[in-house]
Formats: structure tokens, C-alpha cells, sequence
């Protein structure tokens, strides 16, 4: 009986090599942040626990490892659960360990107490409330097993007081026994075989590489592939960096705001090879009318995206990386053909513009264009949502994985700047923009503190419209201009604000400023806010509306 | 279409809260659903009864398999099984129509397991359309309270539904 449970929590977490966390104290959690004194884990404190799930989220996406959060009982744990709904989304590694009113105490509705479990049943890949302290390394070195492997997830671990303060002695099991959990990680030879014949067989094939190919660390694979084959590849939005975009066979994103010659290639594909994505709605548009003269091989590890949302022709459950080599193995040469040609014609006539006057109002897709030349496309760059986070993805160039840092799924407003800051943690040294609105900004704004506290350079740019201005531009085309409380007018001073946070602020208004303020940003030391005022009522083209067909665009 | 699924599961805390919650949360009905311990009292098994067609079963089984709880799965529709479903039930039951009850509960090979002064509680086990059938005779005498346990089956000759061990190793 040599340690406590808050002990044993952190000898477990060391024995996971985790090195980092992000949370809150609270009452629940008093003995874990007392063994955290003691510990080496770097521990980074946000301003709200919500914050925290997006920081280990930024900071999993940019490394591959598992993000690790930590909040207290009751409202300390419901705030995790958007960014637990979050990862959840978007198959991001996580594990989230929250305190738990005593064991004594629990199902009497005691003070901040919640059932997290119950809660968060629903958006998490599995969950685990600890009945003993005993326990608590098997827990532990399941919840990292099951988060990471596989299809990953968010993974939550809730722990009454007591057994925090309960001894018992530690030691770490070596193996994990889950009877109910065993991903496949081959691919079925024959489906491979299939999908080979299928290649050799296509003239119109389109690659359509989803956020799988970036997990599972596929991407070289995937661009030997589109190479061997010439193939085009369009990416969903959580695919983006899984291929480069300066690549002349990129086609970038697809669906609701992909690039026209993205959604005519799939829409006029005969062979459709889908890695990695679960055909959301947002990169579908209609399903009836999704690649209708296509074949569809669909890779992916998780069998329950095999025909959840579209018929797939050729399934493949496996892991990306593993099936692709497989698969490279298997296919020939390619010729270029009138299929290439054509698409480069569409990418000719079709470009994924920007009309800056020189002297006129700042365009925010002037501004993403200008952030990706400073950088030279090497940066890592998380978004808020809406059309801040569709102007980023369509105008920067990104040309690594885990570059592109994003809500896909749930779109949480509010994302951008903790999973910068979990970003930068993860990968100091690197340059670091959140690509934000002036809504989504205000929704975390707090953990501004957090990087000026911890000297981490995140630059924030806000392309501000004065406006929640992917709404606005809904009720602009479908709501007859009817602008019903999206009108930001209403704001804070964002560069007082940010020095108000001991950050830096800078205002820029002309074309001339943007490049000079990006410089100065990267250069500075400190968090930097960036409030570019942009063009009030620009829309995000081009446009697929909801549920419309791919090929039908607006813009 | 119904299908008749064998599952394994943990028996952990929680457990019949996933199932049941996936099932709602997807937007799939369950008929009935029951649950109990197997020889191995780490292992519960349950026996679900979901209507859907085809496209709907692969989903849940799928969905169901996602749980890390969720050991096995086996759809048993198509195979030869026995199924049985067990009912407590208990009727209005004045003197004079005590006799006529009985003859049905013999009929049916149930069993009367309690008598009242006004009322008769019988025990009936079967299959659906048996337990259905004493159900539907007895309706007409006032039916007090019913309680079903829902279907549980296993698979007829040399077929198990059984956790393998060696799976694991």
C-alpha cells in the first residue's frame, strides 16, 4: 500500500509516456494536483476546462499522440463534453480524466456532482468510472490502448475523490485483455485483389482521401499511389495535408465549399477510391446523385462506415497505411490520359480565386493567401468554424499532414485558438495561426491568457467581418437578406483586448499592412492578435447548398 | 423484418446502458431485450429482438460491435434455435369462472402459482406465439397485471453462441 490513487494516476500516465496535460483544479481533483506538484508531467493551465479538451485535442492532431485533459466533478466535467463531442467527431486520440464527488457521496445529487459517464456515454469511445483504486492502471492502460488504436476516440475516466486519496500498491500490466475490442488492421487480400482489378479497369479515377490517411500516417502511400495510378485526389475537409496541394494531381477539398474541378472530378468519376472518409453529408451533398457513374472502393478501418451513409462497391476494412502498401503492390503504371487532361482544364478554368484591389477593402481570402505565402505553406494552421475556417482550407496551401487543425464534424466554434494552443505545446518552435471570425474568437477567447502565461507563440488572425458571417451568408442567399442577430458590430477592441491579455494587437486595415503585420506577427515572441478588417458581406464560393447535388454550384 | 440477436457482453456497470442507449440513440426499435449472467460470470448475454430490414441489422450489428463491452454478436434469424419467453400474469378470477381458467392453463401447459381471493396468477413459458395465444384466451376473463421476461434462445444441436478463449490468444 505505498501510493495513492493520485499517485498511481500519474505513475500510470508516466508509464503511457505522457508528458503533458491540460486541465483545471477543483475540489474533486484536489489530490491529483497535489501529486502533479510533485510530478514531471508538464501540466498547462487554461482559463476554462473546455479549453483544455480542445488543447489536448490541437495538441493530438498535431502530434499523433493522445491528448490528455483533466477537469473536476460536475461543471468542471460538463465542460469538457463539446470538446469530448469534438474529438468524438473527428476520431481524435484523447483521454479525459475527471474528479467524482466521493464514492460515499455518489447518486445523492451532492455538490458539483455529475454523471459524466452517463453524460458523455454517448460521444465517447468507451468511458470508465473507477469502483477501486486497484484498478485504476489496467483502467488507464486500456483507456490509452482503446483511444489510440483503431479508429481513435475520446476516451473518459472518472474518478471518485476517495480513491484518490485510497492506497494501494502500482504496478503497470505490460498487456491489455479486451475480449469486445480487436481492430482490424489487413485488409482482406481479395477485397485488395478486387479493388486492383478495379484500378486497372477505371478511365475516370478519382482518389478521395479522408483524415484515415493522416492517422495512420498513410500519406506517402497515398501520393505513391495517385502517382503510380495518375489519379487525381481530392481530399474530404479532415483529409486536408493528407495530400500536397502544390501537387499537380491535388485536387483539394470537396463538397458544400470545394473547389468546382474537386467536385466535377468526382462527380464524373468511373472509379471512385475512398481512404479514410466516412462520406459525410458536408462532402457529399445529396447521396443519390454522389458519383453516380462510379465504383466505390471504400477503405477504412472502422466496418461500421462501410455503407453507413454511401454504397460501397469495393469495402475494405483495414488500416489505411497497411492497405495501401498492399494495394501499391498490386496496381500498374498509369498512362496519362484525356481524364488528366480534362481535369486540368477545369483547374484552368476553374480557379479557386480572389479579386484584391489594391486599394480597396481587405479581402479575407487575401489575407489566408497572404498568411500561406509569409509562411511559405509551412505553418500549422488551426481554424475556428464557419467562413473563416472554409476560406482557410480552401486558400492555403497545405502541403503536410497534420498541418490542418479543424472541426470537422461537430464544428465547434470556439476550436481554433486552445487547439492552437495545444498545437504549439506539441510542436514548439513551429509557427502557429489560428484562423478565426470575430464570433468564434470571443467563444475561448479566455485561453489567450494561457498562451501569454506559457510563452507560447500562437499568432491569432481574425478576419473580421463585423458579422457571424457563414450565417449571415445563409440568410443572405436562403433568408432574403433578413440578417436576424448576426451582426457583430457589437465587439470588443480586439487589439486592446489582446494587450488587455498582455498579448500583442495589431490592426490592419489596407493591403499594404498584411504582409508587414504577418512578418512582425511570426516574429514576435509573444501571442499575437491580429484583427484584419475585412469586407463586410463576402461569401464563401463556391457553394453547394445543403443537400444539393455536387456538380450544382453556387459562385 | 424482426431479427433475433445473441450477444455477449461484459458484465460490467454500464453495460445495459450502451446497448439500450445505441439503440435510441440511432434511431433503432427494440422489440424486447433481455439479459442475465452465462456459466462464465464475467460474460452476460443478452437476446435482442430488433425490427428492421437489412440495411438497418448491418448497421446495429456494427454499431453494437463498436461497443468495447460487446464481445460477440450473432444474428440467429436464419438458424434453428429454441426460444423461450417466460410470463407471469394475473387474472380476474371469481368462483365461477375459476374452472374455465384452469382449463386453459392446462391447455396451454402452464402452471397456477398463486391464488387470491378474487384473482389467479399463472406462470406460462414458450415460445412468442404460445405465450401470446394464453395471453389472448385469458383477456376476456380481465387481465390485472402481466410481466414478461422476454425472449431468450439458443441455437439448436452443435451450435454455440460462446466467447472462445482461444479468440483471444
Amino acid at each position: 500500500m505505498n501510493f495513492s490513487g493520485a499517485q498511481i494516476l500519474l505513475k500510470s500516465l508516466e508509464a503511457e509516456g505522457v508528458d503533458t496535460i491540460f486541465g483545471y483544479p477543483g475540489g474533486s481533483v484536489l489530490d491529483i494536483y497535489d501529486a502533479i506538484f510533485d510530478s514531471d508531467i508538464n501540466h498547462y493551465l487554461v482559463r476554462h476546462e473546455q479549453g483544455a479538451a480542445h488543447a489536448a485535442d490541437g495538441y493530438a492532431r498535431a502530434t499523433g499522440k493522445t491528448g490528455v485533459c483533466l477537469a473536476t466533478s460536475g461543471p468542471g466535467a460538463t465542460n469538457l463534453v463539446t470538446g469530448i463531442a469534438n474529438a468524438y467527431m473527428d476520431s481524435v486520440p484523447m483521454v479525459a480524466i475527471t474528479g467524482q464527488v466521493g464514492s460515499h457521496l455518489l447518486g445523492k445529487d451532492s455538490f458539483q456532482e455529475a454523471d459524466i459517464t452517463g453524460i458523455t456515454l454517448p460521444i465517447t469511445k468507451h468511458s470508465y468510472l473507477v469502483k477501486d483504486v486497484s484498478e485504476l492502471p489496467r483502467i488507464i492502460k486500456e483507456a490509452f490502448h482503446i483511444a489510440s488504436t483503431g479508429r481513435p476516440g475520446p476516451v473518459l475516466i472518472d474518478i471518485p475523490k476517495d480513491l484518490t486519496v485510497a492506497r494501494a500498491d502500482y504496478s503497470y500490466p505490460e498487456k491489455v485483455r479486451l475480449k469486445g475490442y480487436k481492430p482490424t488492421f489487413h485488409g482482406h487480400k481479395e477485397q485488395i485483389n478486387q479493388a486492383a482489378k478495379a484500378i486497372a479497369e477505371a478511365r475516370r479515377p478519382v482518389i478521395f482521401a479522408g483524415g484515415g490517411v493522416i492517422i495512420s500516417g498513410a500519406h506517402e502511400e497515398l501520393k505513391q499511389l495517385a502517382e503510380l495510378i495518375l489519379a487525381p485526389v481530392a481530399t474530404s475537409m479532415l483529409g486536408i495535408g493528407s495530400f500536397p496541394e502544390t501537387h499537380p494531381l491535388a485536387l483539394g477539398m470537396i463538397g458544400m465549399h470545394g473547389a468546382k474541378y474537386a467536385n466535377y472530378a468526382v462527380t464524373e468519376s468511373d472509379l471512385l477510391i475512398s481512404i479514410g472518409v466516412r462520406f459525410a453529408d458536408r462532402a457529399t451533398g445529396k447521396v443519390s446523385a454522389f458519383a453516380p457513374d462510379a465504383k466505390i472502393i471504400h477503405i477504412d478501418i472502422d466496418p461500421a462506415e462501410i455503407g453507413k451513409n454511401v454504397r460501397a462497391d469495393i469495402p475494405i476494412v483495414g488500416d489505411a497505411r497497411n492497405v495501401l502498401v498492399e494495394l501499391i503492390e498490386r496496381v500498374q503504371q498509369g498512362m496519362a490520359t484525356e481524364w488528366q487532361e480534362k481535369i486540368q482544364e477545369w483547374k484552368k478554368e476553374f480557379p479557386l480565386g480572389c479579386d484584391q484591389a489594391e486599394e480597396g477593402t481587405l479581402k479575407p481570402q487575401y489575407v489566408v493567401k497572404q498568411i500561406c505565402e509569409v509562411t511559405q505553406g509551412d505553418a500549422i494552421i488551426a481554424t475556428e468554424v464557419g467562413q473563416n475556417q472554409m476560406w482557410a482550407a480552401q486558400h492555403f496551401n497545405f502541403s503536410k499532414p497534420r498541418n490542418f487543425i479543424s472541426s470537422g464534424g461537430l464544428g465547434t466554434m470556439g476550436f481554433g485558438l486552445p487547439a492552437a494552443i495545444g498545437a504549439q505545446v506539441g510542436r514548439p518552435g513551429e509557427t502557429v495561426f489560428d484562423i478565426a471570425g470575430d464570433g468564434s474568437i470571443q467563444m475561448n477567447v479566455q485561453e489567450m491568457m494561457t498562451a501569454v502565461q506559457y510563452e507560447l507563440p500562437v499568432n491569432v488572425a481574425i478576419l473580421n467581418n463585423h458579422f457571424l458571417g457563414m450565417v449571415r451568408q445563409w440568410q443572405e442567399l436562403f433568408y432574403k437578406r433578413r440578417y436576424s442577430h448576426t451582426d457583430l458590430t457589437c465587439s470588443p477592441d480586439f487589439v486592446k483586448l489582446a494587450e488587455a491579455y498582455g498579448a500583442e494587437g495589431i490592426r490592419v486595415t489596407k493591403v499594404a499592412e498584411v504582409k508587414p503585420a504577418l512578418e512582425q506577427a511570426i516574429k514576435s515572441s509573444k501571442p499575437v492578435m491580429l484583427d484584419f478588417v475585412v469586407e463586410r458581406e463576402e461569401c464563401v464560393f463556391p457553394m453547394v447548398p445543403a443537400g444539393g447535388v455536387l456538380n450544382k454550384m453556387l459562385g | 423484418m424482426r431479427h433475433t440477436l445473441a450477444v455477449l457482453v461484459e458484465n460490467n456497470p454500464g453495460v445495459l446502458t450502451r446497448v439500450a442507449g445505441l439503440f435510441s440513440r440511432r434511431g433503432f426499435n427494440i422489440d424486447s431485450l433481455s439479459v442475465g449472467r452465462t456459466q462464465n460470470s464475467a460474460i452476460s448475454r443478452m437476446t435482442i429482438v430488433v425490427e428492421g430490414d437489412d440495411l438497418i441489422l448491418e448497421q446495429v450489428t456494427k454499431q453494437l460491435n463498436k461497443l468495447i463491452d460487446v464481445i460477440k454478436i450473432q444474428d440467429v434469424t436464419q438458424d434453428e434455435y429454441v426460444d423461450r419467453e417466460l410470463m407471469l400474469i394475473k387474472v380476474d378470477a371469481d368462483p365461477a369462472v375459476r374452472g374455465e381458467i384452469m382449463q386453459i392453463v392446462d391447455i396451454f401447459r402452464a402452471r397456477i402459482v398463486d391464488i387470491g381471493r378474487k384473482t389467479l396468477t399463472i406462470e406460462a413459458t414458450g415460445d412468442e406465439g404460445k405465450i401470446n395465444a394464453i395471453e389472448k384466451s385469458l383477456r376476456p376473463f380481465g387481465i390485472r397485471e402481466l410481466v414478461r421476461t422476454g425472449k431468450i434462445v439458443m441455437l439448436r444441436g452443435h451450435k454455440f453462441t460462446a466467447y472462445n478463449q482461444k479468440e483471444e490468444d
